[in-house]
């Protein structure tokens, strides 16, 4: 290479090899819909060929609003044989290797083991799927790590998943889904909490959850675009449940992370919720300290998808104000909206040191990664 | 228009006023619903709303509570608080009454129009500052668009209001007649927070009045969306929204997101042609309490920087809630050149019956004899 061309200013596509990133956000697939069978007990593989999932929506296989590309995937994504995200092989080549992945956090959410309306099928999936992200991903890839699949509709359930994986390392957090029954503030899922407090993991909650309520308080939208909008709602409902019931007030140690909800949103909602709960506060009394600190305490949020305003400086105003202490970048791969590291980050007008926390050292930091 | 206390005209374009009981609207009906009231024990129903308690202390400041009554009821209050008060010019009154959000459409409708004509004959008749907001039974666009033209004669209506947390998303083409009625008429809609037509949010019934009324902005939020989505802007293109205690600092990301969507799923609703944003300055407009922000935090001036518009934000009290002490009300050094815009200019361009209605007034006819 000549020294001309190594002087030009930079490059238009930043180099790949420099990246080394955490990314809190993968999506493992099935390679058919039969692989997962082998990793059922008998009675819950009879029953899922006989009678399939069984869900809070009109559809069995699908959900409620199409989405926008086929298994909401990248065109690119699709490897020789199987959908997006089935191949290792391929993840690795696309992804892992080309983006400079030291570590990549599985968020697998096939079949929605806590969407189960029949709860023993359920856990039986969510055991199944724990089982399945060791045999095909995590053993032969160990950048890669597992998330202990949950139902919070059976808390009981739940907790024998949790103890059953809290021994092994390559579990790196517990996963349900935030659009659950009920608020996950409730009391009903405080188990699960103490639970996850004694087995030392996060609660990674990814968007989404069949629960049969609609996307909103209006009823249900019409468009996916909608659709997808709802999910900031969700996980600012969210963020207002589990601090409002106190459950930070009961779990010290308790961490959440909050995976493809964005970020832009939390610095107005941490300013609605102290402004009203100065007004209100003889109806929580069992909250010590103002929402923001509970939040600031408690919850980590994924980049992905990253919001883009006009003007990048409010992106990075809008990080200061989150808290660049508090941010893992993530990417969603191989699904359509795909947030790319190496152009991602250009958007960023913050300090190489924020920028190395938000890429690598914050995840690092929670996960105990080396 | 004389100066207010900030040294400018001011249009207050929230205030709040209350049916003191339900009995007061019986002179309001015709025979048979007279009877039914009486018979069925309506007449003694509060119908008070459940996002709107009226003995928290966001309901009332202390220092403009009624000594009995309900907040809102006492019209020298309204008028030495309220209007004495800020100096202001023209304030528009809200006034929910619970009977809107009743599944029968017939009796939803019989309601909003005994409110009406209540109000018309209680307030509007007794105070020319005060100009007041249509209720309509937003269960059936067929009865809603009756009592829009029934009422639109009356230029001291100068909106139509709808909630944010209604039966259905306020985009849906089931919808239109109204805005069609809306835009002949010169009636924007004002989209009211509260309602809890179903659960406050995508994640079910929460514990506490505190998160429903903080879930509010996210319902807000929805609404947005769904309106742009649908193409009610493409299809109406002088629609003006006005969303009412929304709460304001979560719209710039909110729009970051719905424009970075937009770009990634356009295809899915051809009809829009704008980036989201774009829509939303040219339709939507905000009423300034409660205004969420760490106080002093100079927010409102990088709302308009970020949202790249002065045209958006509307001078409103919300009294008698309880958002701010004194006479706090501007978030804004009044020399501000933004001043003006928000305190009267931007009433004006938004709501063409303010500067119509002082012809009008004093020929309002009155059709109900009861």
């Amino acid at each position: 290479m000549s020294i001309v061309t190594a002087e030009r200013p930079q490059a238009q596509r930043p180099q790949r090899q420099k990246l080394s990133v955490v990314d809190c956000d993968i999506h493992p697939g099935f390679s058919t819909p039969e692989e997962i069978h082998p990793f059922l007990p008998e009675r819950w593989r009879e029953h899922v060929k006989t009678f399939g999932g069984h869900y809070r929506q009109a559809f069995a296989d699908t959900l409620s609003h199409p989405r926008m590309a086929p298994e909401v995937s990248r065109a690119d994504a699709w490897p020789p044989k199987g959908p997006p995200g089935s191949d290792l092989e391929f993840m690795r080549a696309q992804h892992l290797d080309a983006n400079g992945v030291a570590y990549g956090m599985l968020m697998p959410l096939n079949r929605g083991p806590g969407n189960q309306r029949n709860l023993g099928y359920g856990a039986a999936l969510a055991t199944a799927v724990n089982d399945w992200q060791i045999a095909k991903w995590v053993t032969p890839e160990p950048r890669l790590r597992a998330s202990i699949v949950v139902t919070q509709e059976d808390p009981e359930a739940a907790i024998a998943e949790i103890e059953k994986r809290a021994g092994d390392e390559r579990f790196a957090q517990i996963m349900l889904p935030p659009r659950s029954l009920e608020p996950l503030g409730r009391k009903r899922y405080w188990p699960i909490y103490e639970a996850a407090v004694a087995a030392k993991r996060p609660l990674a909650l990814h968007v989404g959850g069949i629960n049969g309520y609609p996307a909103s308080a209006g009823g249900y939208p019409s468009y996916y675009i909608e659709e997808q909008h709802t999910n900031v709602q969700g996980m600012q409902a969210l963020v207002t449940s589990l601090v409002l019931e106190g459950v930070f007030e009961r779990f010290p140690q308790l961490r959440v992370v909050l995976v493809e909800g964005g970020i832009a949103w939390m610095p107005a909602l941490k300013w609605r919720l102290d402004k009203h709960y100065k007004r209100l506060k003889a109806e929580v009394p069992h909250l010590k300290r103002l929402p923001s600190e509970y939040i600031h305490d408690h919850i980590w949020l994924t980049t992905q998808p990253l919001d883009e305003p006009d003007k990048d400086s409010d992106l990075a105003e809008t990080f200061e104000l989150v808290g660049c202490d508090r941010i893992m970048f993530s990417t969603d791969y191989p699904h359509w909206d795909f947030d790319d590291p190496r152009f991602v980050l250009s958007k960023l007008t913050l300090s190489p040191e924020k920028q190395q926390a938000i890429l690598a050292g914050n995840a690092k930091a929670l996960y105990g990664l080396k | 228009m004389p100066n207010s206390i900030f040294g400018h005209p001011a249009i207050d374009c929230d205030v709040h006023i209350a049916v003191p009981n339900t009995a007061a609207l019986m002179p309001y009906l015709d025979a048979y619903w007279y009877d039914a009231f009486r018979s069925r024990g309506i007449e003694r129903t509060s119908f008070t709303l459940t996002g709107d308690p009226p003995n928290t202390p966001l309901a009332a400041r202390p220092d403009w509570r009624p000594k009995s009554g309900k907040p809102g009821s006492d019209l020298e209050l309204l008028r030495s608080q309220a209007l004495d008060g800020f100096g202001s010019s023209i304030a528009i009154a809200n006034c929910l009454f619970g009977g809107m959000a009743l599944h029968s459409e017939d009796l939803a409708a019989v309601m909003c129009k005994a409110v009406n004509d209540w109000v018309a004959d209680t307030w509007l008749d007794k105070e020319p500052r005060l100009r007041a907001s249509i209720l309509v039974p937003q269960q059936s666009p067929e009865l809603a668009v009756e009592e829009i033209e029934r009422r639109a004669h009356d230029k001291r209506f100068v909106q139509i209001t709808l909630l944010a947390m209604g039966n259905e998303l306020l985009g849906r083409r089931s919808l239109w007649p109204i805005y069609e009625a809306a835009v002949r008429h010169n009636l924007p809609i004002g989209i009211h927070a509260g309602g809890l037509y179903h659960h406050p949010t995508l994640n079910g019934w929460g514990s506490y009045f505190l998160e429903d009324y903080v879930a509010n902005a996210f319902a807000f939020e929805n609404q947005v969306v769904s309106l742009v989505c649908e193409g009610a802007f493409a299809k109406f293109p002088e629609l003006k929204v006005v969303l009412i205690e929304s709460g304001v600092t979560w719209l710039p990301a909110g729009m970051w997101r719905l424009n970075k969507t937009w770009r990634g799923v356009r295809p899915e609703i051809p009809w829009v042609k704008q980036v989201p944003s774009e829509l939303v300055r040219q339709h939507i407009r905000l009423t300034l309490q409660p205004f969420d922000e760490p106080e002093g935090s100079g927010r409102l001036e990088r709302f308009v920087e970020q949202m790249q518009s002065d045209q958006l934000i509307l001078f409103s009290t919300d009294f008698p809630h309880w958002h701010f002490d004194g006479k706090d009300a501007l978030p804004l050094s009044p020399s501000s050149p933004l001043a003006p815009k928000i305190l009267y200019q931007n009433a004006l361009d938004t709501y063409p019956r303010l500067t119509e209605a002082k012809a009008t007034a004093a020929f309002a006819p009155k059709e109900i004899s009861p």
